[in-house]
């Protein structure tokens, strides 16, 4: 089966751990939960949108880590934040917040490999796997060494751009992904712009899967109830059910 | 000041924290830069661009009338002469040499205060690249002179809406951006912070100030060497070029934050658009806005260099007050004929209290980086307090 992460941005509105119950029920095989961050340099309107709204509602790391740790959710749940949040804490403690919440990988955007040793092993000791990313213009042996030091999968970014909705799966992404599935025998997901069940197509015959961000948090500000997210999460889910493994 | 090795640090300050997508840009700058700065053809086309261009070297002047009513010798190095009205030049015209030379056809700029996206528009149309400057809301409100300029030059000026509206904000749209197009795109940045090689190149760009204030000091003092070198603080570009000059010398080194946007005395360590320096941020980590009335020093972060000459003990860093910097402005314009940029009247701010309190011993010498002119700031300072119009009394 081809793995589907939705993504949502933690403290969003009050109730909003529901989003990731109906996500479980309708065929997440794990879900990326975003730490907000003040200044998202990866991201787009969309989820910048989302941090801010989650932030003036006075949301922290720890909220967003308590809000979860009263749940029994059996698919894996991965935090992403910017590195600012992990250095306030220390590497040390914020992994080991997560795992006490939880919470069993973690992905960082402004991290690259050449500074990521002090998270890297600060998470190995408390049992997360730092995802990283590898984007398109990543050199073959960069590529090499991010995929050997991943921990669990590879999070490759699909285009040169921001997180945001697309009109189609980059061509650069999936060949990204092929380059990766060669390199590796780690699952490798698309991220970035999937945002069409048609999408999710495209992207899971050159990967193992997708994550799907904006077009899933637009809906939620545009004031998506929990079902209402589900039920298009289910079509993803239905659409990669279609390709083979 | 040393160069910051393959990692970019200064002490544990630094590095290259962005999107593994801006990796390769990055590293491409860096292999740029070091190909560029060693090559003598590169260092004399800048030269003769900074002389014919910009205007430098520009003067050292004795400020005669205001070190006679503080009691201490005064010399103001006057980047307010530069082409474009500010310091920002040089290190613009050492990145479009070196955008040409990678091949790039744009430049991709933030603004604050609208000085480097001048500098930048500037540069643009001088060496035929096209030019797109991200900046704030906000500040394209009291910059309106500045926006205005920028679009005389054929450059696009995009405003940023999120966060706090202003510099901080408007350089992570610019990075967001660069993404985007970092084929054809070089991105232009404004001071001594971002991912390596960005504080260390810029730093090399403005050394210029010091190297000349050095020469020229040398011929005006009979020790030489002043006993402090002062200079305004944002990111800090200004200052790291003074201080370049005289990191050698026994000068006392001295960066003037604004008090709202003080990341050395009130901010902790932390990372933000692609470097390891003190910020302000609250204490869940999230990024503080800072207030300054100077645009061009309303940044929560700091250089990288500046946190490490800091914890070494090689510059001291102090902070000024919005209240303390118009009259300072004001001060200035009656003593000695200038109108300096309110970025700028921080530092002379600093000297005018610290000479009141002896922080500054009697004929000391005293270098100031007059890093801009007044002009771009007129519409504040009428707003700030139009009465300060008024006279002031003889050596308050
Ligand atoms: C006139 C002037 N001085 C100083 C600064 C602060 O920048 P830096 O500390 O990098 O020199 C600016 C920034 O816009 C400026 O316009």
């Amino acid at each position: 089966m081809k793995r589907l992460v939705p993504y949502v941005t933690g403290g969003i509105r009050p109730d909003w751990t529901r989003y990731l119950v109906e996500y479980e029920r309708n065929g997440a095989t794990a879900i990326e939960i975003g730490l907000p961050f003040s200044d998202p340099i990866l991201d787009g309107p969309t989820i910048q949108e989302a941090s801010d709204r989650a932030l003036s509602r006075g949301v922290t790391v720890a909220s967003v880590l308590s809000d979860i740790s009263d749940l029994s959710l059996t698919v894996p749940l991965i935090a992403m934040t910017y590195y600012n949040l992990v250095i306030n804490k220390g590497p040390e403690r914020f992994c080991a917040d997560l795992a006490a919440a939880g919470v069993s990988g973690l992905i960082v955007p402004d991290l690259p490999i050449d500074e990521a040793g002090p998270v890297v092993t600060a998470a190995e000791r408390h049992g997360v796997d730092l995802v990283l990313l590898a984007a398109p213009t990543t050199p073959p042996d960069r590529l090499a060494e991010i995929a050997a030091r991943s921990g669990g999968w590879i999070y490759a970014v699909s285009t040169m751009g921001t997180t945001g909705e697309r009109d189609q799966v980059a061509e650069e992404g999936i060949r990204l992904a092929k380059d990766l599935r060669e390199l590796t025998g780690k699952p490798v997901l698309l991220a970035f712009g999937i945002s069409r069940p048609e999408h999710a197509v495209a992207a899971a015959e050159a990967s193992d899967g997708v994550v799907i961000g904006a077009a899933l948090m637009r809906r939620i500000l545009d004031g998506g109830e929990p079902e209402e997210l589900g039920a298009v999460l289910g079509e993803f889910r239905a659409a990669l059910d279609t390709v083979a493994v | 000041m040393a160069e910051p090795g393959e990692l970019g640090r200064f002490g544990e300050y630094g590095g290259r924290f962005v999107p593994e997508s801006l990796i390769p840009a990055c590293a491409r700058v860096e292999e740029a830069f070091r190909d560029a700065w060693s090559d003598p053809r590169f260092r004399r086309d800048l030269d003769r661009l900074l002389a014919v261009h910009a205007g430098r070297p520009t003067a050292l002047t004795p400020a005669w009338r205001l070190s006679a009513e503080l009691g201490i010798n005064v010399l103001l190095k006057r980047e307010d002469l530069a082409h474009t009205g500010s310091h920002k030049i040089n290190n613009v015209l050492g990145q479009a040499l070196l955008a040409r030379r990678m091949g790039k056809t744009r430049l991709l700029a933030e603004t604050g205060a609208g000085q480097h996206g001048v500098a930048t528009a500037t540069a643009g149309a001088l060496l035929g690249l096209g030019v797109t400057v991200y900046m704030g809301e906000k500040d394209i409100e009291r910059q309106a002179l500045n926006v205005f300029r920028m679009k005389m030059l054929g450059t696009e000026v995009v405003p940023v809406t999120s966060g706090s509206r202003t510099l901080k904000d408007a350089t992570s749209e610019a990075m967001r951006q660069w993404v985007t197009c970092v084929d054809e795109a070089h991105y232009c940045l404004g001071s001594v912070m971002g991912p390596h090689p960005y504080p260390w190149m810029v730093r090399e760009f403005q050394r210029v100030i010091g190297d000349e204030a050095r020469q020229q000091c040398a011929a005006e003092l009979s020790t030489g060497v002043p006993d402090y070198v002062v200079a305004c603080v944002g990111g800090g570009s200004n200052a790291a070029g003074t201080f370049a000059g005289f990191a050698d010398t026994g000068a006392q080194l001295i960066g003037v934050e604004a008090s709202g946007g003080a990341a050395v005395a009130s901010g902790q360590t932390g990372v933000l658009h692609g470097f390891r320096s003190y910020l302000l941020q609250d204490e869940n980590g999230q990024v503080s806005e800072a207030h300054s009335i100077a645009p061009g020093l309303d940044y929560p972060g700091v250089g990288p260099e500046h946190a490490h000459l800091n914890d070494i003990g090689r510059a001291r860093y102090v902070t000024v007050g919005d209240d303390e910097v118009v009259p300072a402005v004001h001060r200035l314009a009656r003593t000695e004929g200038i109108l300096p940029a309110l970025e700028s009247a921080h530092a002379i701010a600093w000297v005018i209290r610290a000479a009141g309190t002896g922080e500054l011993p009697p004929f000391s010498t005293v270098l100031v980086t007059l890093s801009g002119r007044g002009d771009k700031d007129v519409a504040t300072l009428m707003e700030a307090d139009p009465m300060e119009a008024g006279p002031m009394e003889a050596g308050s």
